[in-house]
């Protein structure tokens, strides 16, 4: 194995337990909003999308790239609006603002 | 290649934006530190954005920020205008266009390799890293989306099975897996878009034998596996962030999705393969014409008005009606008349584990009166009417005493051990599960039949007037 690939290795065996450890913890009342987060993490792979989009010069490639793009965006953007449009209602829910 | 290795500040951006993602998921767990757990999250996800734009010397510049806007305004926009009641189905297409997204980056970096002067001697396990990716990213697509049309009810939600499944299953698998291989010894984009394809079946095939009930613990899998798509393709581009963020959310998600099981009382392969080995063949979904004792909202009112102790089962039909703010109105009614009530909320009550503590939160229930099934459930025999409203898999007793039933083994909550049972419901229709429920049979056991709304608020007003 590359001196290289020791390092991701070492990022990934790490970021495994600390993926396990901050969540080991979780109330059953937030799983929703706890599954809605992660998945909006993930969508990071807009980075990913951007990369490969701006570093080619075939034009099916920008076309595929920017489809990725655009779906990259909807889980991400999506993911923390919908996320924190949960996360209101509970701190909501104690002030009785009024409604209707 | 390895641009998180070059100098700048971009590594060093990447680093603050994977701390943001950890601490985020910390404060998640949480209900104090949730939201703003989840804006430092979304600060983070910007903050990455920003970086890769200004740092990545990158062509095409104006199409990539239109593509993101557009990408902006239409997750925006669903997120906002999503009912509460589809929340489930929202996470699910989120997470499947974020696995599409890494399979089509994966297939374009295959494309890329292919296009080198010697592809054959490109780093294998790179090549193996972007197999996984491309074939990970699609199964995560199609199986959301399957997973989409049974929460939106597209498609029917019970267990599709037909007899060939577990073979198509195991070939389709054996073809990735020589797909794969291929693609590590001679990287060929052909070989890319077959696994590309194979990989969308096998999320079908994964996917259409899932039980409706079960289908919120899929996507949590889904979510956890869309995670590692991002964690190999951050390993195949070179970014230490993706591979950080797309692991934190693999390992997170896993740990999450069996601790959902748990709560179901199921293990996580017993929910994906169980209805394959054709244990629940039970749940035919017939109506039977037993008979059944129901009763007006008037004669409700009188139980509820002069009963000391009652509980209330919300479930999914309570949302979907948009009752449930006649209901805390009648909690409410009900105690100023000195009696104490509580809401028993089972866990995976609605479509998704919390689902209904979000619900309730909307209707602007205190969160005190949210009792946990573990909490409540030794009080049930104390308490003189249980009102399940819009629900039914949660207190069938055939989770204990049927053997082969879908829900069976999943821990329910006590309704059956009260004085009263009180059943609004619709109709004689089974729950999510597809199985008849025994307590609607029970001798104990009233049915109010009638929309969940207009029934409350008729059941509001007679007790008012008591």
């Amino acid at each position: 194995m590359s001196p290289e690939n020791i390092v991701w290795l070492t990022f990934f065996v790490l970021s495994v337990f600390v993926g396990i450890e901050v969540i080991s913890k979780v109330s059953s009342t937030l799983h929703t909003p706890l599954m809605s987060g992660a998945n909006a993490i993930h969508g990071i792979i807009l980075i990913g999308a951007i990369t490969v989009t701006g570093t080619t010069e075939s034009t099916p490639v920008v076309i595929v790239g920017l489809i990725a793009i655009v779906l990259a965006a909807v889980n991400m953007v999506g993911g923390f609006v919908v996320t924190d449009r949960m996360l209101e209602m509970f701190s909501g829910g104690r002030k009785k603002e009024p409604r209707e | 290649m390895i641009e998180g290795f070059s100098g700048g500040w971009a590594p060093f951006l990447y680093l603050v934006a994977a701390v943001c993602f950890i601490l985020a998921l910390k404060g998640l767990s949480s209900p104090k530190t949730a939201r703003n757990g989840n804006l430092l999250g979304a600060f983070g996800a910007v903050l990455a954005t920003v970086t890769v734009l200004v740092d990545g010397d990158l062509d095409h510049m104006a199409a990539i920020l239109i593509a993101i806007a557009i990408g902006t305004v239409v997750g925006a926009v669903g997120a906002r205008r999503v009912q509460m009641t589809q929340m489930p189905q929202l996470v699910a297409m989120f997470n499947g266009v974020g696995g599409g997204a890494a399979a089509l980056v994966a297939l374009l970096e295959l494309d890329r390799i292919t296009g080198l002067a010697d592809p054959g001697s490109y780093p294998t396990f790179n090549l193996a890293a972007t197999a996984f990716t491309i074939l990970v990213g699609s199964v995560s697509f199609s199986g959301s989306a399957v997973t989409f049309a049974k929460l939106q009810e597209l498609m029917t939600s019970r267990p599709v099975i037909f007899p060939g499944l577990p073979i198509a299953f195991g070939g389709s698998l054996i073809a990735a897996i020589a797909l794969a291989v291929v693609i590590g010894a001679d990287p060929r984009m052909w070989a890319g878009i077959a696994l590309c394809l194979v990989g969308l079946a096998l999320g079908v095939l994964l996917v259409l034998p899932v039980g409706g009930a079960d289908v919120p613990i899929v996507i949590s899998l889904l979510n956890a596996f869309t995670g590692l798509t991002v964690a190999a393709g951050g390993y195949v581009l070179g970014n230490t962030l993706l591979l950080i963020a797309g692991t934190l959310v693999g390992a997170s998600g896993t740990l999450l999705t069996r601790l959902m099981a748990k709560a179901m009382g199921r293990s996580v392969a017993n929910i994906l393969f169980g209805a394959l080995k054709g244990g629940s063949t039970l749940g035919g979904g017939e109506v039977s014409d037993r008979p059944v004792r129901s009763a007006g909202p008037a004669d409700i009112a009188i139980v509820l008005a002069y009963a000391h102790r009652v509980i209330i089962v919300p479930g999914y039909g309570l949302a979907v009606a948009q009752a449930q703010h006649s209901l805390r109105e009648l909690v409410d009614v009900l105690g100023e008349r000195g009696i104490e009530v509580d809401y028993a909320i089972h866990p995976v009550a609605g479509r998704m584990p919390g689902h209904m503590n979000v619900l309730l939160a909307e209707a602007q229930v205190p969160y005190d009166q949210l009792k946990e099934m573990d909490d409540i459930n030794g009080e049930f025999k104390q308490a003189d009417v249980v009102l399940v409203v819009g629900a039914n898999d949660v207190v069938n007793p055939a989770a204990k005493t049927t053997p082969g039933a879908p829900i069976y083994g999943m821990p329910i909550l006590n309704a059956d051990q009260a004085k009263q049972i009180v059943f609004m419901k619709r109709s004689m229709r089974p729950g999510f599960a597809g199985i008849e429920n025994e307590l609607l049979f029970d001798p104990k056991t009233t049915l109010l039949f009638g929309d969940a709304k207009d029934t409350m608020s008729k059941l509001l007003s007679a007790v008012k007037a008591l």
